[in-house]
Protein backbone atom coordinates (compact mmCIF):
# COMPACT_ATOMS: atom_id res chain seq x y z
CA UNK A 1 0.00 0.00 0.00
CA UNK A 2 2.82 2.35 0.88
CA UNK A 3 4.46 2.35 -2.53
CA UNK A 4 1.36 3.62 -4.31
CA UNK A 5 0.39 6.12 -1.65
CA UNK A 6 -0.07 8.94 -4.10
CA UNK A 7 -2.36 7.28 -6.60
CA UNK A 8 -5.84 8.60 -6.81
CA UNK A 9 -7.41 5.18 -6.49
CA UNK A 10 -5.63 4.46 -3.29
CA UNK A 11 -6.92 7.72 -1.97
CA UNK A 12 -10.38 6.63 -3.07
CA UNK A 13 -10.30 3.61 -0.82
CA UNK A 14 -8.93 5.76 1.96
CA UNK A 15 -10.59 6.16 5.29
CA UNK A 16 -10.49 9.95 5.12
CA UNK A 17 -12.46 10.10 1.91
CA UNK A 18 -15.03 7.49 2.91
CA UNK A 19 -15.79 9.34 6.13
CA UNK A 20 -15.24 12.80 4.70
CA UNK A 21 -17.73 12.69 1.82
CA UNK A 22 -20.87 11.87 3.86
CA UNK A 23 -19.68 14.26 6.54
CA UNK A 24 -19.53 17.22 4.15
CA UNK A 25 -22.82 16.15 2.53
CA UNK A 26 -24.79 16.04 5.77
CA UNK A 27 -23.16 19.05 7.39
CA UNK A 28 -23.99 21.25 4.41
CA UNK A 29 -27.47 19.84 3.74
CA UNK A 30 -28.70 18.96 7.22
CA UNK A 31 -26.72 20.50 10.09
CA UNK A 32 -26.17 24.00 8.67
CA UNK A 33 -29.76 24.34 7.36
CA UNK A 34 -31.14 23.45 10.79
CA UNK A 35 -28.86 26.05 12.41
CA UNK A 36 -30.14 28.64 9.93
CA UNK A 37 -33.72 27.76 10.89
CA UNK A 38 -32.77 28.28 14.54
CA UNK A 39 -31.18 31.64 13.74
CA UNK A 40 -34.13 32.88 11.66
CA UNK A 41 -36.58 31.77 14.35
CA UNK A 42 -34.77 34.18 16.67
CA UNK A 43 -35.17 37.23 14.45
CA UNK A 44 -38.07 39.49 13.60
CA UNK A 45 -39.81 39.87 10.24
CA UNK A 46 -37.81 43.04 9.51
CA UNK A 47 -34.40 41.61 10.35
CA UNK A 48 -35.04 38.11 9.05
CA UNK A 49 -33.04 38.44 5.91
CA UNK A 50 -30.21 36.18 4.99
CA UNK A 51 -27.95 39.16 4.34
CA UNK A 52 -27.62 40.08 7.99
CA UNK A 53 -27.39 36.59 9.36
CA UNK A 54 -24.48 37.79 11.47
CA UNK A 55 -24.23 41.39 12.58
CA UNK A 56 -20.81 42.93 11.83
CA UNK A 57 -21.70 46.52 12.70
CA UNK A 58 -19.67 46.50 15.92
CA UNK A 59 -16.59 45.25 14.11
CA UNK A 60 -16.96 41.72 15.41
CA UNK A 61 -19.58 39.08 14.64
CA UNK A 62 -22.54 39.28 16.99
CA UNK A 63 -26.01 37.83 17.03
CA UNK A 64 -29.11 39.70 18.06
CA UNK A 65 -31.62 37.28 19.48
CA UNK A 66 -35.27 38.05 19.45
CA UNK A 67 -37.75 35.71 21.08
CA UNK A 68 -40.90 37.40 19.85
CA UNK A 69 -41.94 34.49 17.60
CA UNK A 70 -41.66 32.06 20.50
CA UNK A 71 -43.55 34.42 22.79
CA UNK A 72 -46.26 34.63 20.19
CA UNK A 73 -46.51 30.85 19.90
CA UNK A 74 -46.70 30.47 23.68
CA UNK A 75 -49.30 33.19 24.14
CA UNK A 76 -51.56 32.39 21.21
CA UNK A 77 -54.08 29.72 22.18
CA UNK A 78 -54.44 28.50 18.61
CA UNK A 79 -50.76 27.48 18.30
CA UNK A 80 -50.83 25.61 21.61
CA UNK A 81 -54.09 23.94 20.61
CA UNK A 82 -52.64 22.96 17.22
CA UNK A 83 -49.53 21.41 18.78
CA UNK A 84 -51.70 19.44 21.21
CA UNK A 85 -54.01 18.37 18.42
CA UNK A 86 -51.04 17.21 16.29
CA UNK A 87 -49.74 15.14 19.21
CA UNK A 88 -53.24 13.72 19.70
CA UNK A 89 -53.61 12.61 16.08
CA UNK A 90 -50.06 11.26 16.00
CA UNK A 91 -50.79 9.24 19.17
CA UNK A 92 -54.10 7.90 17.85
CA UNK A 93 -52.40 6.94 14.57
CA UNK A 94 -49.59 5.17 16.43
CA UNK A 95 -51.97 3.24 18.69
CA UNK A 96 -54.21 2.08 15.83
CA UNK A 97 -51.17 1.13 13.72
CA UNK A 98 -49.82 -0.91 16.64
CA UNK A 99 -53.20 -2.57 17.24
CA UNK A 100 -53.49 -3.57 13.57
CA UNK A 101 -49.80 -4.09 12.85
CA UNK A 102 -48.72 -6.17 15.85
CA UNK A 103 -51.06 -9.12 15.26
CA UNK A 104 -50.32 -8.85 11.55
CA UNK A 105 -46.54 -8.99 12.05
CA UNK A 106 -47.00 -11.82 14.56
CA UNK A 107 -49.05 -13.94 12.14
CA UNK A 108 -46.72 -13.10 9.28
CA UNK A 109 -43.70 -14.26 11.29
CA UNK A 110 -45.57 -17.54 12.04
CA UNK A 111 -46.61 -18.11 8.41
CA UNK A 112 -44.83 -20.87 6.44
CA UNK A 113 -41.26 -19.78 5.73
CA UNK A 114 -41.54 -20.08 1.95
CA UNK A 115 -44.47 -17.65 1.61
CA UNK A 116 -43.03 -15.01 3.96
CA UNK A 117 -41.05 -13.17 1.23
CA UNK A 118 -44.27 -12.85 -0.81
CA UNK A 119 -46.25 -11.62 2.19
CA UNK A 120 -43.51 -9.08 2.86
CA UNK A 121 -43.49 -7.90 -0.73
CA UNK A 122 -47.26 -7.43 -0.62
CA UNK A 123 -46.76 -5.09 2.35
CA UNK A 124 -43.98 -3.22 0.55
CA UNK A 125 -45.77 -2.86 -2.79
CA UNK A 126 -48.30 -0.17 -1.78
CA UNK A 127 -45.40 1.59 -0.11
CA UNK A 128 -43.68 1.73 -3.52
CA UNK A 129 -46.73 3.11 -5.32
CA UNK A 130 -47.23 6.81 -4.93
CA UNK A 131 -48.22 7.95 -1.46
CA UNK A 132 -49.93 11.03 -2.88
CA UNK A 133 -52.07 8.99 -5.28
CA UNK A 134 -53.13 6.61 -2.50
CA UNK A 135 -54.25 9.55 -0.36
CA UNK A 136 -56.16 10.91 -3.36
CA UNK A 137 -57.75 7.46 -3.70
CA UNK A 138 -59.11 7.72 -0.14
CA UNK A 139 -60.67 11.01 -1.11
CA UNK A 140 -62.61 9.30 -3.92
CA UNK A 141 -63.71 6.64 -1.43
CA UNK A 142 -64.76 8.91 1.41
CA UNK A 143 -66.48 11.96 -0.08
CA UNK A 144 -70.25 12.35 0.31
CA UNK A 145 -70.99 11.12 -3.20
CA UNK A 146 -67.94 8.88 -2.97
CA UNK A 147 -67.56 5.18 -3.65
CA UNK A 148 -68.25 3.97 -0.08
CA UNK A 149 -71.35 6.12 0.42
CA UNK A 150 -72.69 5.24 -3.05
CA UNK A 151 -72.17 1.54 -2.42
CA UNK A 152 -73.89 1.64 0.98
CA UNK A 153 -76.84 3.61 -0.40
CA UNK A 154 -77.31 1.35 -3.42
CA UNK A 155 -77.19 -1.67 -1.10
CA UNK A 156 -79.97 -0.06 0.91
CA UNK A 157 -77.94 0.08 4.13
CA UNK A 158 -78.86 3.74 4.44
CA UNK A 159 -80.55 6.48 2.48
CA UNK A 160 -78.42 9.50 3.31
CA UNK A 161 -74.64 9.65 2.82
CA UNK A 162 -72.51 9.75 5.98
CA UNK A 163 -70.18 12.74 6.12
CA UNK A 164 -66.80 11.05 6.39
CA UNK A 165 -64.55 13.45 4.47
CA UNK A 166 -62.88 16.42 6.17
CA UNK A 167 -63.39 14.91 9.61
CA UNK A 168 -61.01 13.50 12.22
CA UNK A 169 -62.15 10.09 10.90
CA UNK A 170 -60.90 10.65 7.34
CA UNK A 171 -57.66 12.16 8.64
CA UNK A 172 -57.03 9.18 10.92
CA UNK A 173 -57.78 6.65 8.16
CA UNK A 174 -55.35 8.39 5.83
CA UNK A 175 -52.61 8.52 8.46
CA UNK A 176 -53.05 4.90 9.59
CA UNK A 177 -53.14 3.78 5.99
CA UNK A 178 -49.94 5.62 5.08
CA UNK A 179 -47.89 4.70 8.13
CA UNK A 180 -49.00 1.10 8.75
CA UNK A 181 -46.09 -0.46 6.77
CA UNK A 182 -43.61 1.53 8.91
CA UNK A 183 -45.09 -0.22 11.97
CA UNK A 184 -45.29 -3.69 10.44
CA UNK A 185 -41.75 -3.89 9.02
CA UNK A 186 -39.71 -3.40 12.23
CA UNK A 187 -42.19 -5.56 14.19
CA UNK A 188 -41.89 -8.35 11.65
CA UNK A 189 -38.08 -8.06 11.64
CA UNK A 190 -38.17 -8.45 15.40
CA UNK A 191 -40.84 -11.17 15.73
CA UNK A 192 -39.39 -13.36 12.98
CA UNK A 193 -36.17 -13.64 15.01
CA UNK A 194 -38.01 -14.58 18.18
CA UNK A 195 -36.72 -17.87 19.53
CA UNK A 196 -39.67 -20.28 19.39
CA UNK A 197 -38.10 -22.35 22.21
CA UNK A 198 -39.01 -19.66 24.75
CA UNK A 199 -42.67 -20.12 23.81
CA UNK A 200 -42.35 -23.90 23.94
CA UNK A 201 -40.69 -23.67 27.35
CA UNK A 202 -43.54 -21.51 28.62
CA UNK A 203 -46.11 -23.97 27.19
CA UNK A 204 -44.24 -26.92 28.75
CA UNK A 205 -44.39 -25.18 32.10
CA UNK A 206 -48.16 -24.98 31.73
CA UNK A 207 -48.54 -21.29 30.86
CA UNK A 208 -51.68 -20.49 28.88
CA UNK A 209 -51.14 -19.17 25.33
CA UNK A 210 -52.54 -15.76 26.21
CA UNK A 211 -50.31 -15.47 29.26
CA UNK A 212 -47.29 -16.60 27.23
CA UNK A 213 -48.08 -13.91 24.72
CA UNK A 214 -48.18 -11.16 27.34
CA UNK A 215 -45.32 -12.40 29.49
CA UNK A 216 -42.91 -13.70 26.85
CA UNK A 217 -43.66 -12.55 23.30
CA UNK A 218 -44.55 -8.92 24.00
CA UNK A 219 -41.57 -8.15 26.28
CA UNK A 220 -39.18 -9.84 23.85
CA UNK A 221 -40.47 -7.69 20.99
CA UNK A 222 -40.18 -4.43 22.94
CA UNK A 223 -37.45 -3.08 20.65
CA UNK A 224 -39.65 -3.66 17.60
CA UNK A 225 -42.68 -2.08 19.27
CA UNK A 226 -40.76 1.06 20.19
CA UNK A 227 -38.96 1.37 16.85
CA UNK A 228 -42.21 0.91 14.90
CA UNK A 229 -44.17 3.30 17.12
CA UNK A 230 -41.55 6.02 16.79
CA UNK A 231 -41.34 5.53 13.01
CA UNK A 232 -45.08 6.22 12.91
CA UNK A 233 -45.33 8.86 15.63
CA UNK A 234 -42.50 11.20 14.60
CA UNK A 235 -43.43 11.88 10.97
CA UNK A 236 -47.16 11.90 11.86
CA UNK A 237 -46.71 14.97 14.05
CA UNK A 238 -45.55 17.13 11.17
CA UNK A 239 -47.68 15.54 8.44
CA UNK A 240 -48.84 18.06 5.85
CA UNK A 241 -50.23 16.32 2.76
CA UNK A 242 -52.74 14.03 4.51
CA UNK A 243 -54.44 16.74 6.63
CA UNK A 244 -54.45 19.05 3.61
CA UNK A 245 -56.20 16.50 1.38
CA UNK A 246 -58.31 14.55 3.88
CA UNK A 247 -58.51 16.58 7.08
CA UNK A 248 -60.49 19.63 6.06
CA UNK A 249 -60.24 22.93 7.85
CA UNK A 250 -61.42 21.70 11.26
CA UNK A 251 -58.60 19.28 11.98
CA UNK A 252 -55.67 21.24 13.35
CA UNK A 253 -52.21 20.00 12.38
CA UNK A 254 -48.99 21.90 12.98
CA UNK A 255 -47.45 20.94 9.62
CA UNK A 256 -50.14 22.95 7.88
CA UNK A 257 -49.54 25.93 10.18
CA UNK A 258 -45.84 25.91 9.25
CA UNK A 259 -46.75 25.71 5.55
CA UNK A 260 -49.20 28.60 5.79
CA UNK A 261 -46.83 30.79 7.80
CA UNK A 262 -44.23 30.27 5.12
CA UNK A 263 -46.23 30.26 1.88
CA UNK A 264 -49.26 32.43 2.69
CA UNK A 265 -47.93 34.85 5.30
CA UNK A 266 -44.30 34.88 4.12
CA UNK A 267 -43.40 35.02 7.80
CA UNK A 268 -40.06 33.22 7.89
CA UNK A 269 -39.34 33.80 11.60
CA UNK A 270 -42.74 32.37 12.61
CA UNK A 271 -42.37 29.36 10.27
CA UNK A 272 -38.89 28.73 11.69
CA UNK A 273 -40.05 29.06 15.30
CA UNK A 274 -42.93 26.65 14.62
CA UNK A 275 -40.37 24.22 13.16
CA UNK A 276 -38.00 24.54 16.12
CA UNK A 277 -40.78 23.85 18.65
CA UNK A 278 -41.79 20.84 16.56
CA UNK A 279 -38.19 19.58 16.62
CA UNK A 280 -38.13 19.96 20.42
CA UNK A 281 -41.31 17.86 20.61
CA UNK A 282 -39.80 15.02 18.61
CA UNK A 283 -36.35 15.03 20.24
CA UNK A 284 -37.29 12.49 22.92
CA UNK A 285 -39.03 10.12 20.46
CA UNK A 286 -36.02 10.48 18.13
CA UNK A 287 -33.61 9.53 20.93
CA UNK A 288 -35.80 6.51 21.76
CA UNK A 289 -35.79 5.47 18.12
CA UNK A 290 -32.01 5.76 17.82
CA UNK A 291 -31.53 3.72 20.98
CA UNK A 292 -33.86 0.90 20.02
CA UNK A 293 -32.76 0.81 16.40
CA UNK A 294 -29.16 0.34 17.46
CA UNK A 295 -30.34 -2.30 19.98
CA UNK A 296 -32.01 -4.19 17.17
CA UNK A 297 -28.92 -3.81 15.03
CA UNK A 298 -26.68 -5.23 17.75
CA UNK A 299 -29.16 -8.08 18.32
CA UNK A 300 -28.76 -8.91 14.66
CA UNK A 301 -25.00 -8.77 14.88
CA UNK A 302 -25.07 -11.03 17.93
CA UNK A 303 -27.35 -13.61 16.35
CA UNK B 1 -51.85 -23.78 21.89
CA UNK B 2 -55.29 -23.62 20.33
CA UNK B 3 -53.77 -23.86 16.89
CA UNK B 4 -56.92 -24.24 14.83
CA UNK B 5 -58.70 -21.09 15.94
CA UNK B 6 -55.47 -19.12 15.98
CA UNK B 7 -54.72 -20.13 12.42
CA UNK B 8 -58.10 -19.04 11.03
CA UNK B 9 -58.04 -15.81 13.00
CA UNK B 10 -54.53 -15.09 11.77
CA UNK B 11 -55.48 -15.67 8.14
CA UNK B 12 -58.60 -13.51 8.44
CA UNK B 13 -56.62 -10.73 10.11
CA UNK B 14 -53.95 -10.73 7.42
CA UNK B 15 -56.52 -10.82 4.64
CA UNK B 16 -58.35 -7.84 6.17
CA UNK B 17 -55.14 -5.82 6.41
CA UNK B 18 -54.21 -6.61 2.81
CA UNK B 19 -57.69 -5.58 1.70
CA UNK B 20 -57.35 -2.31 3.61
CA UNK B 21 -53.98 -1.68 1.92
CA UNK B 22 -55.13 -2.54 -1.60
CA UNK B 23 -58.73 -1.25 -1.62
CA UNK B 24 -57.79 2.37 -2.53
CA UNK B 25 -55.34 1.24 -5.20
CA UNK B 26 -57.83 -1.12 -6.80
CA UNK B 27 -60.65 1.45 -6.86
CA UNK B 28 -58.26 4.04 -8.27
CA UNK B 29 -57.44 1.71 -11.16
CA UNK B 30 -61.04 0.58 -11.78
CA UNK B 31 -62.45 4.09 -11.84
CA UNK B 32 -59.76 5.27 -14.26
CA UNK B 33 -61.72 3.31 -16.89
CA UNK B 34 -64.98 5.02 -15.95
CA UNK B 35 -66.61 7.11 -18.65
CA UNK B 36 -68.46 9.45 -16.27
CA UNK B 37 -67.21 12.95 -15.51
CA UNK B 38 -67.99 12.20 -11.88
CA UNK B 39 -65.02 10.25 -10.57
CA UNK B 40 -67.07 8.24 -8.11
CA UNK B 41 -70.15 7.33 -10.14
CA UNK B 42 -69.71 4.41 -12.50
CA UNK B 43 -71.32 4.78 -15.92
CA UNK B 44 -69.53 2.47 -18.37
CA UNK B 45 -66.02 1.50 -19.31
CA UNK B 46 -63.98 3.72 -21.60
CA UNK B 47 -60.49 5.02 -22.19
CA UNK B 48 -61.76 8.59 -22.20
CA UNK B 49 -59.50 9.76 -19.37
CA UNK B 50 -56.46 8.19 -20.94
CA UNK B 51 -56.94 10.25 -24.08
CA UNK B 52 -57.54 13.27 -21.84
CA UNK B 53 -54.25 12.43 -20.15
CA UNK B 54 -52.44 12.14 -23.49
CA UNK B 55 -53.69 15.64 -24.40
CA UNK B 56 -52.79 17.14 -21.01
CA UNK B 57 -49.60 19.08 -21.86
CA UNK B 58 -49.11 20.43 -18.31
CA UNK B 59 -49.25 17.02 -16.75
CA UNK B 60 -47.04 15.40 -19.38
CA UNK B 61 -44.29 17.99 -19.09
CA UNK B 62 -44.55 17.59 -15.30
CA UNK B 63 -44.10 13.83 -15.69
CA UNK B 64 -40.95 14.34 -17.78
CA UNK B 65 -39.53 16.77 -15.24
CA UNK B 66 -40.26 14.31 -12.43
CA UNK B 67 -38.61 11.45 -14.33
CA UNK B 68 -35.48 13.54 -14.94
CA UNK B 69 -35.28 14.63 -11.32
CA UNK B 70 -35.96 11.13 -10.03
CA UNK B 71 -33.26 9.59 -12.25
CA UNK B 72 -30.49 12.04 -11.34
CA UNK B 73 -31.39 12.34 -7.66
CA UNK B 74 -31.56 8.53 -7.34
CA UNK B 75 -28.03 8.27 -8.79
CA UNK B 76 -26.84 10.92 -6.33
CA UNK B 77 -28.63 9.18 -3.45
CA UNK B 78 -27.05 5.82 -4.20
CA UNK B 79 -23.60 7.42 -4.55
CA UNK B 80 -23.72 9.29 -1.22
CA UNK B 81 -25.74 6.58 0.53
CA UNK B 82 -23.01 4.04 -0.29
CA UNK B 83 -20.42 6.35 1.26
CA UNK B 84 -22.54 6.67 4.42
CA UNK B 85 -23.01 2.90 4.62
CA UNK B 86 -19.27 2.24 4.19
CA UNK B 87 -18.26 4.93 6.66
CA UNK B 88 -20.59 3.62 9.37
CA UNK B 89 -19.90 -0.06 8.70
CA UNK B 90 -16.18 -0.14 8.04
CA UNK B 91 -15.14 2.29 10.71
CA UNK B 92 -16.61 1.65 14.10
CA UNK B 93 -14.69 4.42 15.83
CA UNK B 94 -14.10 7.90 14.53
CA UNK B 95 -14.73 11.38 15.81
CA UNK B 96 -18.36 12.34 15.25
CA UNK B 97 -19.58 8.87 14.27
CA UNK B 98 -22.74 9.29 16.36
CA UNK B 99 -23.22 12.72 14.82
CA UNK B 100 -22.93 11.28 11.33
CA UNK B 101 -25.30 8.40 12.02
CA UNK B 102 -27.94 10.64 13.55
CA UNK B 103 -27.61 13.12 10.68
CA UNK B 104 -28.07 10.18 8.29
CA UNK B 105 -31.16 9.02 10.20
CA UNK B 106 -32.65 12.48 10.48
CA UNK B 107 -34.26 12.76 7.02
CA UNK B 108 -35.94 9.35 7.50
CA UNK B 109 -38.22 10.53 10.28
CA UNK B 110 -38.02 14.33 10.38
CA UNK B 111 -41.31 15.81 9.12
CA UNK B 112 -40.78 16.84 5.52
CA UNK B 113 -42.01 20.39 6.08
CA UNK B 114 -39.05 20.97 8.42
CA UNK B 115 -36.51 19.47 6.01
CA UNK B 116 -37.96 21.54 3.18
CA UNK B 117 -37.96 24.77 5.17
CA UNK B 118 -34.40 24.23 6.43
CA UNK B 119 -33.02 23.43 2.98
CA UNK B 120 -34.78 26.36 1.40
CA UNK B 121 -33.49 28.86 3.97
CA UNK B 122 -29.97 27.48 3.49
CA UNK B 123 -30.18 27.68 -0.32
CA UNK B 124 -31.55 31.22 -0.15
CA UNK B 125 -28.55 32.23 1.97
CA UNK B 126 -26.12 30.56 -0.41
CA UNK B 127 -27.80 32.28 -3.33
CA UNK B 128 -27.50 35.59 -1.52
CA UNK B 129 -23.76 35.16 -0.99
CA UNK B 130 -22.75 33.46 -4.24
CA UNK B 131 -25.48 34.47 -6.69
CA UNK B 132 -26.52 30.86 -7.30
CA UNK B 133 -28.24 28.39 -7.27
CA UNK B 134 -31.44 29.73 -8.74
CA UNK B 135 -34.47 27.89 -7.33
CA UNK B 136 -35.51 25.18 -9.77
CA UNK B 137 -34.25 21.88 -11.05
CA UNK B 138 -30.94 21.87 -9.16
CA UNK B 139 -32.42 22.79 -5.79
CA UNK B 140 -35.12 20.11 -6.08
CA UNK B 141 -32.39 17.61 -6.98
CA UNK B 142 -30.43 18.47 -3.85
CA UNK B 143 -33.48 18.07 -1.62
CA UNK B 144 -34.47 14.72 -3.10
CA UNK B 145 -30.87 13.51 -2.98
CA UNK B 146 -30.64 14.40 0.72
CA UNK B 147 -33.78 12.40 1.48
CA UNK B 148 -32.71 9.57 -0.83
CA UNK B 149 -29.21 9.33 0.67
CA UNK B 150 -30.72 8.38 4.01
CA UNK B 151 -32.84 5.61 2.47
CA UNK B 152 -30.06 4.35 0.19
CA UNK B 153 -27.75 4.18 3.21
CA UNK B 154 -30.25 1.91 5.01
CA UNK B 155 -30.51 -0.46 2.03
CA UNK B 156 -26.75 -0.64 1.41
CA UNK B 157 -25.99 -0.99 5.13
CA UNK B 158 -28.23 -4.01 5.52
CA UNK B 159 -26.47 -5.63 2.55
CA UNK B 160 -23.00 -4.81 3.90
CA UNK B 161 -23.91 -6.36 7.24
CA UNK B 162 -24.88 -9.70 5.78
CA UNK B 163 -21.95 -9.81 3.36
CA UNK B 164 -19.23 -12.34 3.95
CA UNK B 165 -16.22 -10.35 5.17
CA UNK B 166 -14.00 -13.35 4.50
CA UNK B 167 -14.21 -12.72 0.74
CA UNK B 168 -12.58 -9.30 1.16
CA UNK B 169 -9.95 -10.79 3.44
CA UNK B 170 -9.25 -13.61 1.01
CA UNK B 171 -8.78 -11.14 -1.84
CA UNK B 172 -6.39 -9.10 0.28
CA UNK B 173 -4.47 -12.20 1.32
CA UNK B 174 -4.07 -13.01 -2.36
CA UNK B 175 -2.41 -9.63 -2.82
CA UNK B 176 -5.23 -7.43 -4.14
CA UNK B 177 -4.90 -3.73 -3.51
CA UNK B 178 -7.75 -2.12 -1.56
CA UNK B 179 -9.27 -0.56 -4.70
CA UNK B 180 -9.05 -3.92 -6.45
CA UNK B 181 -10.86 -5.54 -3.54
CA UNK B 182 -13.55 -2.91 -3.94
CA UNK B 183 -13.96 -3.10 -7.71
CA UNK B 184 -13.53 -6.87 -8.08
CA UNK B 185 -15.13 -8.25 -4.89
CA UNK B 186 -17.14 -5.78 -2.81
CA UNK B 187 -18.80 -3.83 -5.61
CA UNK B 188 -20.10 -6.83 -7.61
CA UNK B 189 -21.56 -8.26 -4.42
CA UNK B 190 -23.23 -4.94 -3.69
CA UNK B 191 -24.87 -4.52 -7.10
CA UNK B 192 -28.29 -5.99 -6.15
CA UNK B 193 -28.45 -3.67 -3.13
CA UNK B 194 -27.45 -0.70 -5.27
CA UNK B 195 -30.18 -1.55 -7.76
CA UNK B 196 -32.87 -1.74 -5.11
CA UNK B 197 -31.55 1.44 -3.46
CA UNK B 198 -31.78 3.15 -6.85
CA UNK B 199 -35.36 1.98 -7.39
CA UNK B 200 -36.43 2.99 -3.88
CA UNK B 201 -34.91 6.48 -4.07
CA UNK B 202 -36.23 6.91 -7.62
CA UNK B 203 -39.80 6.25 -6.45
CA UNK B 204 -39.33 8.46 -3.38
CA UNK B 205 -38.27 11.35 -5.57
CA UNK B 206 -40.96 10.64 -8.15
CA UNK B 207 -43.55 10.79 -5.36
CA UNK B 208 -42.33 13.74 -3.32
CA UNK B 209 -44.52 16.81 -3.10
CA UNK B 210 -43.48 18.70 0.05
CA UNK B 211 -39.73 19.10 -0.60
CA UNK B 212 -40.43 19.96 -4.25
CA UNK B 213 -42.95 22.64 -3.27
CA UNK B 214 -40.40 24.30 -0.98
CA UNK B 215 -37.45 24.01 -3.35
CA UNK B 216 -38.88 24.58 -6.82
CA UNK B 217 -38.96 27.87 -8.62
CA UNK B 218 -41.36 29.32 -11.18
CA UNK B 219 -41.85 27.04 -14.16
CA UNK B 220 -40.69 23.91 -12.37
CA UNK B 221 -43.77 21.87 -11.53
CA UNK B 222 -43.17 18.22 -10.83
CA UNK B 223 -45.87 15.63 -11.41
CA UNK B 224 -46.78 15.30 -7.70
CA UNK B 225 -47.01 19.10 -7.45
CA UNK B 226 -49.51 19.20 -10.33
CA UNK B 227 -51.50 16.25 -8.95
CA UNK B 228 -51.51 17.76 -5.46
CA UNK B 229 -52.77 21.13 -6.62
CA UNK B 230 -55.55 19.44 -8.62
CA UNK B 231 -56.48 17.04 -5.82
CA UNK B 232 -56.74 19.99 -3.44
CA UNK B 233 -59.43 21.50 -5.67
CA UNK B 234 -61.43 18.32 -6.01
CA UNK B 235 -61.62 14.99 -7.75
CA UNK B 236 -60.29 14.69 -11.26
CA UNK B 237 -60.54 11.51 -13.41
CA UNK B 238 -57.27 12.34 -15.22
CA UNK B 239 -55.51 11.74 -11.89
CA UNK B 240 -56.97 8.22 -11.87
CA UNK B 241 -55.57 7.61 -15.34
CA UNK B 242 -52.09 8.89 -14.48
CA UNK B 243 -52.24 6.87 -11.24
CA UNK B 244 -53.03 3.67 -13.13
CA UNK B 245 -50.12 4.22 -15.49
CA UNK B 246 -47.65 4.85 -12.63
CA UNK B 247 -48.95 1.95 -10.57
CA UNK B 248 -48.56 -0.43 -13.51
CA UNK B 249 -45.02 0.71 -14.25
CA UNK B 250 -43.95 0.59 -10.59
CA UNK B 251 -45.47 -2.85 -10.00
CA UNK B 252 -43.68 -4.28 -13.03
CA UNK B 253 -40.40 -2.65 -11.98
CA UNK B 254 -40.62 -3.93 -8.41
CA UNK B 255 -41.50 -7.48 -9.42
CA UNK B 256 -38.81 -7.51 -12.13
CA UNK B 257 -36.18 -6.21 -9.72
CA UNK B 258 -37.07 -8.78 -7.08
CA UNK B 259 -36.73 -11.55 -9.70
CA UNK B 260 -33.42 -10.03 -10.79
CA UNK B 261 -32.14 -9.88 -7.20
CA UNK B 262 -33.08 -13.47 -6.41
CA UNK B 263 -31.58 -14.58 -9.74
CA UNK B 264 -28.26 -12.85 -8.99
CA UNK B 265 -28.30 -14.29 -5.50
CA UNK B 266 -28.87 -17.86 -6.73
CA UNK B 267 -26.16 -17.47 -9.37
CA UNK B 268 -23.67 -16.21 -6.80
CA UNK B 269 -24.48 -19.06 -4.41
CA UNK B 270 -24.04 -21.60 -7.21
CA UNK B 271 -20.68 -20.10 -8.20
CA UNK B 272 -19.51 -20.03 -4.61
CA UNK B 273 -20.56 -23.63 -4.09
CA UNK B 274 -18.61 -24.55 -7.23
CA UNK B 275 -15.58 -22.61 -6.07
CA UNK B 276 -15.65 -24.29 -2.67
CA UNK B 277 -16.03 -27.75 -4.16
CA UNK B 278 -13.07 -27.04 -6.47
CA UNK B 279 -11.04 -25.90 -3.51
CA UNK B 280 -11.85 -29.05 -1.55
CA UNK B 281 -10.96 -31.28 -4.48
Amino acid sequence: MAQSKNTFLNFFSGRKLIIGVPYVWFISLAAIPLLIVLKISLSTMETASVSNMVDWSKGWPSLTLNFSSYQFIASDALYVKTYLSSIKYALITTIICLAIGYPFAYFMARAPKHIQPTLLMLIMLPFWTSFLLRIYAWKTLLVNNGIINNALISLGVMSEPIAMMNTPFSLTIGMVYSYLPFMILPLYANLSKLDIRYLEAAADLGTSPLKTFWLVTVPLSKAGIIAGSMLVFIPSIGEYVIPELLGGSNTLMIGRVLWDEFFSNNDWPMASAVAIVMILLILVPMALLNKYQSDQASDKAGA
Amino acid sequence: MSHGLNKYFGKAWMLAVYMFLYLPIVTLVIYSFNDSKLVTVWSHASLRWYSALAADADLISAVWLSLKIAFVSALMSVFFGTFVAFALNRYKRFVGRTFLSSMANMPLVMPEVIVGLALLLMLVSVQHWLGFPERGLFTILLGHALLGTAYAAVVVTSRLKEMDGRLDEAAMDLGSKPWQVFTLVTFPLLVPALVSAFLLTFTLSFDDVVLSAFLSGPGYNTMPMVIFSRARLGLNPTINAVATVTITVVTIAVIASSFYTSHVERKRKREMALAYSDAIR
